[in-house]
């Protein structure tokens, strides 16, 4: 309090922004070496990035609760209707398309489905009396509000970002205190409709890389490639790693995609297994914190919300981690603040955002000390 | 979990914030869990599996190209090479690594002498070409040309002049069939030997004649150059070379400029020149006309080329000194006299030969229809009379005679380096039944003692039957020179015997025989030998001089020289050459040109002249017109011409000094030999 630092900025929530930095930063180094040593054409644009999205959380730190309540289903619907729009591109275009082109921006409307289908839940459950928690009626409304962009994304096909959308808000739901035998149930049946969607509802280069990733080196030069290029990527690199832009897999093409999904493949070469802890740590120190937010929040509209953000980067983070090291299939999860790709770091700055705001009710408006 | 047991559950808010606070905790707790795992996970693949993953990402980066090893020499005895590796300049592009394709083509086509029909190819070549494709711009550049191209390498990015060796053989179609040549191994000769320079671009194996025969020793170590590529192929850096090991050489103990001779001097022929060493049974020269030029073979042949040796009738892709079988015809008089004399037949005892012998019901005619008068041994070999060894076989038998053919080397394979011999026939009794089921019949013999019937022999025995009768020694031949001097069992005949024959066969040529004019240009040396002239279809059909070139009979002759103290014996044989006439002048010039260089390249340089050039000129010739006739263009092979390869050819003898002189006791000093001999009869004629 009595710190020549101002008060506006020492009350940031430096213990998160520190490493989100440093991760930032060692990002943009991972993605200088991808580039072949330059800062064109991932380093630079990754930090403007990150700038950019940082003053878009810091303005979104301002927001007031009962605004973000009153924005959650507006903010829904108008998402939706991008992702129909998106849908209606692809048809008259005679293609699959993810993206939208409004001017310079290249927007992908199921990233922004992301915060938002965790922002409607938790929305939904803050509304909703507690009584009705064990009831259908905290269910059904919510599994709709969940299906329908999941449904829309999964025919775009995007399989690795409907299930983002499916694990945030069945989070929410989890949190929100549904009966577990839901849940059990829900697993249960997942177990038994897990092999009949992976043969009926999949398509073909999905199911392939269903089965690559439970034996890589049966098709080495097919779509086990990657696996297999990136596990050697992380395993030539050893304790301390090749170096700083010394990484043969990388540089000489090997690994696909280094500076987008397998950037942590081409960070690991390099700096090794110090590298490797240091991003895991340093995830593990901002989704600590995100968790703590959650906790220390005093309504539940907040708790949800946060909690739901921490699970959204969670999933990121693992699905892309688990990827790389050859623990999950190939499903094109970029790894936030390090992957290279506007609309990654826009969503994950949301949720970082979404966060910081929360953070700043929860100062404003200390829970009180009875409310346990 | 939640509280839920009752039909009722009640849910507060209290309830909810006390079930978040428990969920979020094991939500927590899993997430960190799989912090861990993932932190394990990685561990395990970055230091447990390290060490393989370090390899297969060293494995990824560097790409081990072979260099392929440059191929051992085939050298002349004297040490000339008859197969060596020319150095092969070439110079590629690869279109992602120029900077300015129009520039740098237009520079390589000023500095390569490129015309504007071939930049324009170049340009669209290098258009069309996608990545790290190179695209070839030349080869087969002189040293200039390249020199030039490496020199200006800085101002042009992308260009890479490339040295290799290609295989030369500097005599061509003279060596053809005894060499070989060479070519990329085939997938056949890859699974027997899984060798992966056999699948390293640009390599070639031997693929015929000595240099399938020594592969393997003149295969040497193949270099490697390691290079990081990326995952696309292209080459990023060179890390290091090991140079390759050349292949060890091989000297034969062919002479190189005598096979040249005589390849050259069976001109329009079809046949095949063997001369031996008497003393070591060296083969000094095994040619076989016409032939293919083994560089064109080891070049790639094309479609046309190959077809026009395919359909040609003379086979020129036939060996014909070891795979030829031709009836030996009266050259075996010689031999068949030694078998009647080891039967105790005095040689003075003679026969009246009217023209023909009644055998049986069938009369058997001489080959001189007026007959040879009363015949001795002598007579009958010189002259050749066919009656005097019609008579006496039938007294002597069959079987002592077969059985000093083979003695003479008739119906046997020798050891040599080669990929196949045909071995042919001596017909005895047993034989004849064990093939045909009939007995040996009276006129078999007859027909036997003058090479005819069954009796099959190729040129090679004839050489060595040649070279046996001259030394007594069953001298064996041949083709490598291993330094030491053979010594040779003595074949017991008598020295009186022996010098008998040889007078005989001198008198073939030197008195009053069938091969008069097969004398040799000199005073001091001279020549023996025994004619020899093989049906090919019965009299009914050709009278054998004239007609249809296959119904013409083979001309044979064997020799050696000087007659006196013979050190070279041999045997030439013409195909269809319409009788013994075609093949003895051959021999004449052969052995003249192993005197007296000069003078025998005089009489070979008049015959060409009339025949349109060497050898190797005229298939040149000969190629362009079929190609024509195909309808297919055809560009001229360029022509190699550094010096140092010109020692095998017959000039190189010729020439007043010998670049290299590996001399070996067989060799001769040229200097002293024959400056006075008298003019030659050149007329080709049969004197049969």
């Amino acid at each position: 309090m009595n710190s020549i630092v101002p008060a506006a900025v020492a009350r940031q929530p430096w213990q998160m922004l520190i490493p989100l930095f440093v991760l930032v930063g060692f990002g943009a180094a991972v993605l200088f070496s991808a580039a072949g040593g330059h800062m064109q054409p991932f380093s630079a644009s990754h930090i403007v990035r990150f700038g950019v999205f940082l003053l878009m959380a810091s303005i979104m730190v301002r927001f007031s609760r009962n605004f973000v309540k009153f924005a959650a289903f507006p903010a829904y619907g108008g998402v939706l209707l991008l992702l129909l729009a998106v849908e209606a591109m692809g048809a008259m275009g005679g293609g699959s398309q993810r993206w939208l082109n409004i001017g310079p921006l290249v927007l992908q409307p199921s990233e922004l489905m992301k915060p938002v289908i965790v922002l409607v839940m938790a929305k939904f459950y803050a509304t909703l009396p507690s009584g009705m928690i064990p009831t259908w009626r905290a269910l059904v409304p919510a599994g709709a509000l969940i299906a329908v962009p999941m449904g829309l994304v999964l025919v775009q096909p995007d399989l690795g970002t409907a299930l983002a959308i499916g694990f945030g808000g069945a989070l929410v739901m989890f949190l929100a205190g549904l009966p577990m035998r839901w849940f059990v149930g829900a697993g249960a049946a997942g177990a038994v409709l897990a092999p009949l969607a992976f043969f009926f509802g999949l398509k073909e280069y999905q199911q392939r890389r269903v089965t690559t990733f439970l034996d890589p080196e049966n098709d080495p030069l097919g779509s086990g490639y990657h696996i297999m290029q990136s596990k050697i990527a992380i395993g030539s690199g050893g304790f301390s790693g090749k170096g700083f832009n010394e990484g043969s897999q990388s540089h000489l093409n090997y690994l696909p995609e280094p500076h987008t999904d397998f950037v942590f493949a081409t960070m690991a070469e390099e700096w090794g297994l110090l590298g490797g802890l240091l991003v895991i740590v340093i995830f593990g120190i901002i989704l600590r914190w995100g968790l703590q937010v959650a906790k220390r929040s005093n309504d539940r509209f907040s708790k949800l919300l946060a909690a739901g953000m921490v699970g959204t980067i969670f999933f990121y983070v693992a699905i892309n981690l688990m990827m790389v090291m050859g623990l999950a299939p190939v499903v094109g999860i970029p790894l936030p603040f390090m992957s290279h790709g506007g609309s990654s770091m826009m969503t994950n700055m949301i949720c970082i955002g979404t966060l910081m705001m929360v953070n700043r009710w929860n100062r404003e408006s200390p829970r009180s000390g009875l409310s346990g | 979990m939640l509280f839920g047991k009752k039909n009722r559950p009640v849910v507060s808010t209290a309830t909810l914030r006390n079930a978040y606070d428990r969920r979020s905790f094991v939500i927590g707790t899993m997430g960190a869990g799989v912090g861990m795992l993932l932190a394990v996970r990685m561990g395990y693949i970055a230091i447990a599996e390290n060490e393989k993953y370090a390899t297969e990402a060293e494995s990824n980066r560097v790409n081990l190209s072979l260099i392929p090893p440059r191929r051992g020499w085939l050298l002349d005895r004297h040490g000339a090479p008859l197969a060596s590796n020319r150095a092969d300049f070439r110079v590629d592009l690869i279109p992602d690594r120029l900077t300015n394709p129009e520039k740098t083509i237009n520079t390589l086509g000023e500095l390569l002498g490129l015309d504007a029909a071939a930049l324009a190819e170049l340009k669209d070549k290098v258009g069309d070409a996608r990545g790290f494709q190179p695209v070839e711009v030349g080869s087969g550049l002189d040293f200039s040309q390249f020199a030039a191209v490496s020199v200006r390498l800085p101002e042009m990015p992308g260009v890479v002049p490339q040295r290799g060796f290609s295989r030369f053989y500097p005599t061509g179609p003279a060596v053809g069939h005894l060499v070989g040549y060479v070519g990329p191994a085939s997938a056949e000769e890859y699974e027997l030997d899984r060798n992966p320079l056999l699948i390293t671009p640009g390599y070639k194996i031997g693929k015929d004649g000595l240099e399938k025969q020594f592969e393997v020793k003149l295969r040497g170590v193949p270099g490697a150059r390691r290079v990081e590529v990326t995952a696309s192929g292209r080459i990023v850096r060179d890390l290091d070379t090991r140079e390759d090991i050349q292949g060890n050489p091989i000297k034969l103990t062919i002479d190189g400029p005598l096979q040249d001779y005589a390849a050259r001097r069976l001109g329009l022929e079809s046949g095949s020149v063997v001369v031996m060493d008497c003393a070591t049974g060296d083969l000094l020269c095994m040619a076989s006309m016409p032939s293919f030029d083994p560089n064109s073979f080891s070049d790639g042949i094309g479609r046309v080329e190959y077809s026009m040796l395919s359909q040609d009738e003379r086979v020129p892709l036939r060996n014909k000194v070891l795979k030829g079988l031709y009836p030996p015809g009266s050259t075996v008089k010689p031999m068949v006299s030694m078998a009647f004399m080891k039967e105790g037949l005095d040689p003075e005892e003679s026969v009246f030969c009217g023209g023909g012998l009644r055998v049986g019901n069938r009369v058997f005619r001489c080959w001189k229809r007026g007959g040879h008068g009363q015949v001795n041994m002598a007579k009958g070999i010189y002259q050749s009379c066919d009656v005097y060894f019609y008579h006496f076989a039938q007294r002597i038998g069959m079987d002592p005679i077969a059985l000093m053919a083979r003695r003479y080397g008739m119906g046997q394979q020798f050891p040599l380096p080669v990929t196949s011999q045909f071995y042919g026939t001596v017909p005895d009794p047993k034989w004849k039944m064990e093939k045909y089921g009939q007995p040996w019949a009276a006129f078999d013999t007859v027909n036997a003692t003058i090479g005819q019937g069954y009796m099959l022999a190729n040129p090679l025995q004839l050489a060595v039957m040649a070279t046996r009768l001259a030394t007594a020694k069953e001298v064996m031949p041949r083709l490598v020179l291993d330094g030491k001097k053979p010594r040779f069992r003595d074949m017991g005949v008598s020295n009186e015997h022996e010098l008998l024959i040889r007078q005989a066969m001198s008198d073939v040529v030197n008195g009053p025989g069938t091969a008069g004019r097969g004398r040799l240009p000199f005073d001091d040396i001279k020549i023996a030998g025994k004619t020899g002239t093989a049906q090919v279809v019965s009299l009914a059909k050709s009278d054998g001089k004239s007609g249809p070139w296959k119904y013409r009979d083979h001309g044979l002759f064997i020799f050696f020289a000087p007659f006196d103290n013979p050190r070279y014996a041999g045997a030439v044989v013409i195909e269809h050459g319409g009788g013994s006439g075609a093949a003895y002048p051959i021999a004449r010039d052969v052995m003249t040109f192993l005197f007296d260089a000069q003078k025998g390249l005089e009489q070979l340089y008049m015959l060409e002249k009339q025949w349109g050039g060497t050898a190797q000129e005229r298939l040149a010739r000969k190629y362009a017109t079929f190609a024509a006739q195909a309808g297919e263009a055809v560009a001229p092979v360029p022509r190699r011409d550094e010096e140092i390869f010109d020692r095998v050819d017959a000039e190189a003898r010729a020439a007043a000094q010998q670049p290299v002189t590996q001399a070996t006791d067989a060799a001769i000093n040229r200097s002293d030999i024959g400056d006075s001999a008298p003019p030659s009869a050149p007329q080709d004629g049969a004197d049969e």
